[in-house]
């Protein structure tokens, strides 16, 4: 557990958590990220325009970020393939399951909704077993 | 405020809480996915603050009677029974975190890391919605 980092985890958490709540005190929204991707694809619904806003934020401060502060930067040793893959997985995924790991495993579990908890358990546990199988069984580094 | 305001300021702090606990990095994610590797526990302490933070102050924020910008709370109907389709996207949704280790606000917050995959991953996400609108009938 060489590169565990629980301080700044735990501090990122809690301003993700901050700003789920904010959300919800001024607009009265859920902070679920795949469903606020849906919206954005009517963009002629102006209701839907505070979306766009929120997603706009949250490139533009991770980009301020990864510019001015110092950090392990990420390999992507995977296939374009399997990036495509599993794209169109999450992205279909998140659709059919009405939400990712914001909507479920933050918001949804936060108001200990049955449905984002049962949500939670099935995509970590198919994930880690994913992971297992390519890492342990298919021998494919990182 | 406004409710556009008040959703970017919102997604600034998503967005800088994202990055500060490197949830943008898919290396980190697939370390704490991968439990019997050299496991990294990171990402359960970004649940824990975001779980912490947000069960305690939407206590208090839900019992106002609506919130600042609009007339009502927006919650999904928690008494919506576990189906099929809810399981099945899960576990859909799980492979391709696994394949990888983005989900969808971390691909967005690796935007700015000037690489080119978290495009190419946010266009196949994009085609995967567009695939489950073509399936379901909706606009």
């Amino acid at each position: 557990m060489e590169n565990f980092t629980p301080y700044s985890a735990f501090l990122g958490g809690s301003l993700i958590g901050l700003s789920a709540a904010l959300l919800m005190y001024f607009n009265g929204r859920v902070a679920g990220i795949s469903g606020m991707i849906a919206g954005t694809f009517d963009v002629k619904n102006s209701a839907n325009h505070w979306r766009l806003f929120f997603l706009g934020g949250l490139i533009l401060a991770a980009v301020i970020f990864n510019l001015f502060v110092p950090h392990a930067p990420a390999t992507y040793s995977r296939s374009t393939l399997l990036l495509i893959i599993s794209g169109i997985f999450v992205g279909y995924g998140t659709r059919l399951g009405n939400g990712c790991t914001s909507g479920h495993a933050v918001c949804g579990m936060a108001r200990l909704s049955i449905r984002s908890i049962a949500a939670t358990i099935t995509f970590m546990a198919i994930a880690i077993l994913t992971v297992f199988i390519i890492r342990h069984l298919f021998g494919i580094s990182s | 405020m406004t409710k556009n305001k008040a959703a970017l300021l919102c997604g600034i702090l998503f967005g800088f809480g994202l990055a500060i606990s490197q949830m943008n990095n898919p290396d980190k994610v697939l370390a704490f996915l991968d439990i019997t590797g050299n496991w990294d526990a990171s990402l359960a302490f970004v649940m824990g603050g975001a779980l912490i933070t947000l069960g305690t102050l939407q206590h208090f924020i839900l019992k106002r009677p609506q919130p600042i910008c609009e007339t009502e709370f927006h919650l999904p109907k928690s008494n919506n029974p576990i189906d099929k389709q809810l399981i099945l996207g899960a576990i859909i949704f799980g492979i391709g975190w696994g394949l990888v280790g983005f989900c969808p606000g971390a691909v967005l917050a690796a935007f700015g890391d000037g690489k080119i995959e978290p495009f190419l991953f946010t266009l196949a996400l994009g085609a995967g919605m567009m695939l489950f609108n073509k399936f379901h009938e909706i606009k």
